[in-house]
Parts: C-alpha cells; structure tokens; sequence
C-alpha cells in the first residue's frame, strides 16, 4: 500500500510542534498500524532523521500503552481496537492519515506521540484501590458476589486506562476512565469500606488536573478500545452524589 | 450536608447536577405553560379567564398575585443556576484542551441535538428575552396595554408579521433539540440511568421533545394561517 502520513511532531515539551508530511511506500495490508509507524521509522533512521515517538508495548490490545488519533478518531477508525490491534487494510491505498497524539491540557505531550499520562495514575492513587490484608489469598467461595454484580464490574474491570475516552470528549473529560473504576471497585463487596470516600476522592483529583466535565454526548464509550459502557458514568454520579449530598463520605 | 454543598457545586457532577434538577424544573414549567397555551383554541374568554387566574391562584389564602410571583422567582433561579453552571462546564471544557486537533474532529455518538446544547442555550436565552418583552411587558408586541391576552397573540402572530412567527417555531424547534438531549442526560446525570431503562428514558426524552415542540408551535402557526383569530 502507498500512503500519506500527516503526523504531528513535537521536539519536547516546550516546543510548539508541527504536522509533518511523510509518504510511505510498500506497507503490507496485513501490518498493523503501529507497524506500520515501525517501517517509516526504519526509513527514517536509514536517512539520518530523528524517527516519530510513539507510545506502546504489549502490541496486544491488553496494556493501554498505545495511544494515537488517527483521521480524527483515537485508536482509529475500527470500533473496540486499540491501534496497535488496528491493521491497515481498513485504510484505502493511496489514502492521507493523519496522526495526532491524545490532546488534553492533562495530558501533556512529551514528545511527537507521546503523552505523559500520569494523571490517571494520580486519579488511582487518590482512591482506585481497596484495603485488603496481605498474605495468601483467601477461599474465593468466602465472600459470594451476585452474578449481575460480578459481570459489570468485570466489564468495568476491562478498562486498560489508554485515555482514548479523553482524547474523544469534546470536554477533555476523563469521566468514563473514572466511572469505570469507580463502578468496578463500588460493585465489589471488598470495595464497600472505601466506596464513599473513593468516589469523592477520585473526583476530586480528576477535577484538580485540569480535566472537563462530563455532559453526556457519549463519545467516549464509542471510542474506547474496550467498549466500556456509558452507564459507569451515571453510576459515578450516582455515588457521588449520594456520597457527598447524601452525607455518606466519612 | 450544609458544609457539603458548596463544595458539591464546585465539582464538575455538582455542577451537572444542578443543571440536570433545574431543568427538571424548566421541563415541568414548560410543560405547563404549554398546557394553558393551547387555550387559544378554545376562545377569547376561555383564554383571557386563564391569563386571569395565574394571578388570581391561591387566593384568598394568600394575597393576589403571589403564587404566580413566587413561580416566577424560582424561574428566574432556575434559569441563572442553570446558564451558571453550563458556562462554567464550557470554559472549563475549553480550558481542558489548549491545543486542538488538525484533523476534523469526527462525531461517532448521539445525535445532532448533542451538538445544539451549548449555541442552542445561548439563542434560546435571546429568545426569552424577546419573548418577555413581547407577551409580559408588551413592549415590541404591536397591541401592547390596554388589549387582553388574546388579543396580544392574535395581534402578534397576525399574517402580516410572518417573520415573527418563523422566529418563534425556530426557537422552539431549538428547545425540543435541546429537551431531546437534555431530559436523557439528567437522568445519567443524576445516576438514574442503567442499560435496562436507556431505550425507555430515550423515548420519554424523544416524546416529551417532540410534545413541547408541537405544542407551542401550533398557537403561532394557527394565527398566522387564520384558524385562530
């Protein structure tokens, strides 16, 4: 395949950045985009250029490393694919891509792709836990989980936290890695000592680094790689709200 | 719970929260006012003796006109806590992304109505403010004092003054876009929503838009082509 790449390139963090246009020839449809991205950069360390910084590592679709807006859309045009599972016969021949990294005031780029997202790690230390005593693990039968119980979180539980759901909300909001994380932990019953203080917790930190609010236009849920559902934002607001109006938060 | 609130209303669910109980409240004044409008098709009296008793309700357990102001009052509130915390949510939302994308920014979610809710708040404001100085101070209705309320809208909606009537069905138009958002969101909002009742919620929201829009639009239209007069 022959394509054109617009790519964003960025030397550091302070610099003001630019697309960059790079034509790229011979690409197999069987390659995946990340390979893709590998092929250029073989090219351009041949020609003595610095080659595009990227975000990945396991190439499997598990890890949330891999990041990239592609024509506009984060992790590509395919539905729940994260872009290194993101292959490029779902791209016509001769067509131009643009490539752009995750954009959030939160999220600041380090380099070309790359962007720093500490702040959910931050968000996770601010409440995405539970306190359990440490030691060998206990018989799995002991604490029973209703099953609708269990299948939602473990939906929930799904969420690699890439930011794509930030990269797609017009409000930079982060709200669906949080609600996810929220609904996961709250549905537990190893959750429910934490539950009301984690939401508010949680919130709080995803307030302070700079992300949006919420208004429900649901591009997160399409764009994430995982298809975490919508309704973990409502069950975030529920929780929050009973937690702080509802006077639960110790 | 005194404590909290304030700090509830500086978070960004606080503030969606806000929005989601006072357009609740918006919703059911819309509704109402909708309901009394529809009295134009049963007549002058009918019409003007409902005009009459919005300042005659509760009386003579109270004095005249206070229910209707009291109405009014937790109007006036509803819509600034409402506009407050939609603009707050909008610069924050701005400020949460300094650098925008090069490529188009594709919408693969929801529906047109989503993308209305911010522009279609500001003109919708601009239209209560005429709205207000047309049929409550009458200051650019052509009747003005000294007519009834029927009167008014006949006036108002007459032929002649067809771009009147396009401005009005526009701007409801707008509203229904915007309760066909809106009233679904709430419920998100307020953590009512769960995958079971999200076909449901989205019908009421599609139905009580779709009510709203008809509603008033048919007082305007049957002025202008002469079924009411």
């Amino acid at each position: 395949m022959k394509l054109t790449l617009r790519i964003w390139r960025q030397k550091g963090p302070g610099d003001k950045g630019a697309m960059v246009e790079y034509p790229v020839d011979g690409i197999s449809e069987d390659a995946s985009f990340l390979e893709m991205l590998d092929v250029l950069n073989e090219e351009l360390i041949a020609k003595g250029e610095e080659p595009v910084a990227f975000d990945h590592d396991c190439r499997e679709g598990i890890c949330g490393m891999c990041s990239l807006v592609i024509n506009g859309t984060p992790h590509g045009p395919e539905r729940n694919t994260t872009t290194c599972q993101l292959h490029m016969r779902k791209f016509r021949d001769g067509e131009v891509i643009d490539v752009e990294p995750w954009r959030a005031k939160a999220f600041p780029v380090v380099k070309d792709l790359v962007v720093d997202r500490g702040a959910f790690d931050r968000i996770i230390k601010s409440g995405g836990f539970i306190s359990a005593p440490t030691g060998t693990a206990p018989e799995a039968h002991s604490t029973p989980v209703p099953k609708p119980d269990a299948d939602r979180a473990f939906e929930a539980a799904e969420c690699i936290g890439c930011g794509a759901c930030v990269a797609a909300c017009p409000n930079g909001s982060a709200s669906l890695f949080l609600g996810a994380k929220v609904t996961h932990l709250g549905l537990m019953p190893q959750g429910q000592p934490e539950r009301w203080d984690r939401v508010v917790s949680m919130l709080e930190t995803h307030d302070a680094e700079g992300f949006g609010g919420c208004t429900n236009t649901g591009e997160c849920t399409v764009a994430c790689p995982k298809g975490i559902p919508l309704d973990v934002i409502g069950r975030l607001n529920h929780d929050y709200i009973k937690a702080t109006a509802g006077g639960r938060k110790q | 719970m005194a404590i909290a609130i304030p700090k509830v209303y500086r978070s960004t669910v606080g503030k969606k929260a806000v929005m989601a109980v006072t357009g609740a409240i918006l919703v059911f004044f819309l509704l109402a006012h909708m309901i009394g409008n529809l009295k134009v098709f049963l007549g002058a009296d009918d019409f003007d003796h409902y005009s009459e008793w919005l300042r005659t309700m509760g009386e003579p357990a109270v004095p005249h006109r206070t229910l209707l102001t009291v109405l009014e009052i937790v109007l006036v509130v509803a819509v600034i806590l409402h506009m407050w915390s939609a603009t707050s949510l909008a610069l924050r939302a701005r400020r949460a992304r300094p650098v925008k994308y090069q490529s188009r920014k594709k919408s693969h979610a929801q529906g047109y109505a989503t993308h209305t809710m911010r522009y279609g708040g500001v003109i919708i404001l601009l239209f209560i403010v005429w709205h207000l100085l047309d049929l409550t101070f009458h200051v650019v209705n052509p009747k003005g004092d000294g007519y009834t309320p029927y009167e008014r809208v006949v006036a108002d909606f007459d032929a002649s003054r067809w771009y009147i009537t396009v401005w009005y069905v526009l701007a409801v138009v707008l509203v229904g876009l915007h309760l066909n958002h809106g009233v679904w969101s709430a419920f998100n909002t307020l953590g009512w929503r769960t995958p079971r009742n999200d076909r449901t919620l989205r019908g009421l929201a599609f139905a009580v838009a779709g009510v709203v829009t008809l509603g008033f639009i048919s007082v305007p239209l049957s002025v202008t082509f002469g079924w009411v007069s």
